[in-house]
């Protein structure tokens, strides 16, 4: 297997403060990989360095040994990363399908045109990206009525339009109600079988992440401290420190117990 | 070196009464969240009033007792406007806050005329401050004297209150967040009120305090509003050391420009403004807004459809009637619908701006008066004909909003409003001021069609053609994947530059073809009335398409054609009364407080209502 995706000694410090901490790991082939973490660990830091909305201080950031370094989100997003934010952010005023025929319209570098009927473009390739995640039925809905967990398919529906290599989900079933996000994340899961594309996702609920990841990365202030197999990191006592007490999140001599 | 230093303190006598108008303006925004559009008006009632009271106050006690006085009047009609005008719109989209303050701009210009008549009104002379003391030989008047040394008190009070005050804590703190400091109990209403009144009395203060230099007249309103949104630019919203030094700079700068660059002292300020703005985009002393704080708040916007069978027979038959009226209407109603067709193809242009992409230009008559004003240099200087000036006026209209998109686009939401308006008062400026080339105030005149559109009705035709050819246009591009596009960056500018669209350019290419579009309408004006002036590129005339997109409707893609028709037609007998501007200002502050859907959504929703349309699907 070829790693889709290679983080070296990522670092981001803001101030004093060192949000992330020499961070590095890969992401292979068909993987559906969580990264979890308490709040403040680093992981929305680390997720906005990877899409290119913050500079890394430091480090190295490859797709298919291309370097991302310097790259907008747009530009990042053209090399083949789709991503699903923690709050959604679809297109209010449009229907669901043109929702997704923009996202298509853009992928084919088809904004500039001005003589075509958007609402005509690429309705097959969006119908069935719809289909994938069970939207069909909704197509011609107006995005701003839809409850929140069909606009959190609409907007996977729409990374997945540029037929992505890697997928980055940040909380993807934040917000949702428990049915929905085992449904959510089973959907993810057939998607990464079916199609073979790579998924690093961040998550707080750990049924959701020990259900379906391949593996689990935690960080904890800033650093990865555990790495592994979703067994693996069920008995890692780091991992049981952080999450099940210990003190080690809350002490306030200003020294971290994993330093 | 005298002269060096007497104009320097010419400068500094004049940024004293800016520096209280534009902290005004900057303290009311950075709590309320609202440009005071209206800031100017208060301004000029500050002078006015503050006239009134001198004529009866004598001596130099009554002169400053009637500044006082003045700036205190003028804080109470801040109150009332706000209780009765802001209060129902705080929660409203931007653009709503900034159209009914405009609406109160016409209701105080009215109403001043009313009470003070048309004449301009000379301001007394400072008792006691009459003369003029020479400093290294040079004269400098008095007053100006007194008025650099009053300007630290003002700052020094206005400080003392913001810091040292409860007051000035809840200030402080709701300028930060205002949402936490009504979640900790404070009444913000009251709070809101509090504010409002103090900008407004400073506002009034300027006004009152700069009346035996520059006295009172109906166009200080307009005046020294591009010049206060110029100073809050540079110095940075919601602060204060930021207003002063920029006020000075501004001021110091007009002094030397007077005497050195006198055809641009107008434009020097814009100039400087745009260099501290490529280099410091919130200005000297501002902070970057927080993302998110002005997203978009209300009703969302309904998804677009194209035009139904319904919809095209009506337009169709309208088409028919425009066609065959030349057989039956006089002259006077074509030339009538010409300027509304006109008028239509302008208004539409912004619609697309403001509706579409959610840019909420404040100068669009820039860009109108730009290509009437580029038609009518091309024929008066190069002996253009009609047809090819027709040509180029669009292209040079669309040339200037892509050059002042550039600048303006670096900005969102307010900044960028403020922003469209200096650009377009720097043209007019620019226009205003170079006499030699454009005529100044005396325009340009004897610019007519060709020979064969010369008559009443070819003329209409032609104008009908690209009009409405224009319209077709606009309204195609909101359809397609452009227009998609910019509403994408509209709705969610994140999402749409994850997934590969740069939201940026898409609305840059969105200002530019706007601009063009304004500019055919510009070229057609110029030729329809054989000439132009100035006043096609004040702040009134962007106001009239920023109003007439608001009354058609901002949220519907006809909003633009239906206001348009509706106002220019409804003026020619509006402006009949002598206090029009009063029934057109109430008339908004209406519409914005009780039909925020304009005239064609309200339509609209009561069709749904009484069932002549489908309703869209409520989940």
């Amino acid at each position: 297997m070829s790693a889709v995706l290679e983080v070296q000694g990522l670092s981001k410090a803001f101030g004093a403060i060192q949000a992330l901490d020499d961070v590095s790991f890969d992401l292979q082939k068909g993987e559906l990989l969580a990264l979890i973490g308490p709040n403040g660990a680093g992981k929305s830091t680390c997720f906005n360095m990877l899409m290119g909305q913050l500079k890394m201080s430091s480090g190295t950031v490859k797709l298919n040994g291309k370097s991302l370094a310097g790259l907008k989100p747009r530009q990042i997003w053209r090399k083949g990363v789709g991503r699903t934010f923690q709050i959604t952010g679809t297109y209010a005023s449009m229907t669901v399908i043109e929702n997704v025929q923009m996202a298509l319209i853009s992928h084919h570098r088809k904004i500039y045109s001005f003589l075509v009927r958007a609402h005509l473009m690429y309705r097959d390739a969006a119908m069935e990206l719809l289909a994938l995640v069970g939207m069909q039925d909704q197509s011609e809905r107006h995005c701003a009525v839809l409850a929140y967990g069909d606009l959190k398919r609409l907007e996977l529906a729409i990374a997945l339009a540029h037929d992505p290599m890697l997928l980055l989900m940040d909380e993807p079933t934040a917000g949702m109600a428990p049915k929905e996000r085992i449904a959510l994340m089973e959907l993810t899961a057939q998607i990464v079988e079916r199609r073979g594309v790579s998924v690093l996702f961040t998550e707080h609920d750990m049924d959701v992440v020990f259900a379906h990841a391949h593996r689990v990365m935690v960080l904890n202030r800033g650093q990865l401290i555990a790495n592994g197999s979703v067994e693996d990191i069920r008995e890692d006592a780091r991992v049981r420190e952080v999450y099940l007490g210990g003190g080690t999140l809350f002490n306030h001599d200003g020294e971290s117990a994993n330093a | 070196m005298g002269f060096f230093i007497a104009q320097i303190l010419t400068g500094l006598a004049n940024a004293s009464a800016l520096f209280m108008v534009a902290s005004g303006l900057s303290l009311i925004f950075g709590v309320t969240r609202i440009v005071n559009f209206a800031h100017g008006s208060f301004y000029m009632l500050g002078a006015y009033v503050g006239y009134s009271f001198m004529q009866v106050l004598p001596g130099a006690w009554g002169f400053w007792t009637s500044i006082l006085l003045a700036g205190l009047v003028v804080g109470v009609i801040g109150i009332i406007v706000e209780m009765l005008v802001l209060r129902p719109v705080y929660k409203a989209p931007e653009l709503f806050q900034l159209v009914a303050t405009f609406g109160v701009i016409l209701v105080i210009q009215d109403l001043a005329l009313l009470v003070w008549g048309a004449d301009d009104v000379l301001g007394p002379r400072a008792p006691g401050l009459k003369g003029i003391i020479r400093i290294m030989g040079e004269p400098v008047p008095k007053y100006d004297l007194a008025l650099i040394a009053l300007t630290p008190f003002v700052a020094f009070a206005l400080w003392w209150l913001i810091t040292k005050t409860r007051m000035g804590i809840l200030v402080r703190a709701a300028t930060q967040d205002r949402e936490m400091v009504g979640a900790l109990g404070v009444n913000q209403a009251w709070l809101f009120t509090g504010v409002f009144f103090l900008g407004c009395a400073l506002a009034g203060l300027g006004g009152a305090v700069q009346l035996p230099k520059g006295g009172a007249d109906l166009l200080m309103d307009f005046n020294i509003l591009s010049a206060i949104f110029v100073v809050v630019v540079i110095g940075g919203m919601g602060s204060l050391p930021g207003a002063y030094v920029a006020a000075v700079l501004i001021s110091v700068l007009n002094v030397f420009g007077v005497n050195y660059l006198p055809q641009s002292t107008l434009a020097l300020m814009f100039v400087v403004m745009v260099v501290v703005l490529i280099f410091r985009p919130f200005g000297l002393f501002g902070r970057e807004e927080v993302a998110g704080e002005h997203g978009q708040v209300g009703e969302p916007e309904r998804p677009i459809k194209p035009a139904g069978q319904t919809a095209r027979m009506i337009v169709l038959a309208g088409l028919g009637a425009l066609a065959v009226l030349p057989l039956l209407g006089d002259s006077f109603t074509l030339v009538l619908l010409t300027d509304i067709a006109i008028f239509c193809l302008f208004a539409a242009s912004l619609h697309f701006l403001l509706g579409l992409g959610g840019l909420v230009s404040f100068g669009h008559a820039a860009y109108f008066g730009g290509g009437a004003y580029a038609a009518a240099l091309l024929v008066t200087y190069a002996g253009t004909p009609m047809e090819l000036a027709l040509i180029l006026a669009p292209l040079a209209a669309g040339l200037t909003a892509i050059i002042f998109g550039w600048v303006c686009l670096r900005l969102t939401g307010v900044y960028f409003a403020m922003l469209t308006l200096a650009f377009a008062q720097l043209l007019w400026s620019l226009v205003f001021q170079w006499g030699d080339l454009t005529g100044g105030d005396d325009g340009l005149v004897d610019i007519w069609p060709s020979e064969w559109a010369s008559g009443t009705t070819t003329f209409y035709y032609l104008a009908m053609v690209l009009c409405i050819g224009g319209i077709i246009m606009l309204r195609h591009t909101a359809h397609s994947p452009f227009g998609y596009a910019l509403r994408a960056a509209r709705d969610s500018q994140r999402q749409a530059e994850a997934t590969g669209i740069n939201t940026k350019h898409v609305q840059w290419v969105a200002f530019g073809f706007a601009g063009a579009m304004a500019g055919i309408a510009g070229g057609l004006f110029v030729f329809s009335k054989g000439s132009i002036f100035p006043n096609e590129l004040e702040i009134a005339r962007s106001f009239d398409a920023l109003i007439v997109v608001f009354l058609g409707g901002v949220k519907t893609l006809a909003g633009g054609v239906v206001g348009g028709a509706a106002l220019e037609g409804a003026k020619d007998y509006i402006t009949r009364f002598e206090y029009w501007r009063l029934l057109l200002g109430l008339l908004i502050i209406f519409v914005v407080i009780v039909a925020p859907d304009g005239i064609a959504g309200t339509l609209r929703k009561w069709a749904e209502s009484i069932g002549l349309m489908k309703r869209e699907d409520q989940a």
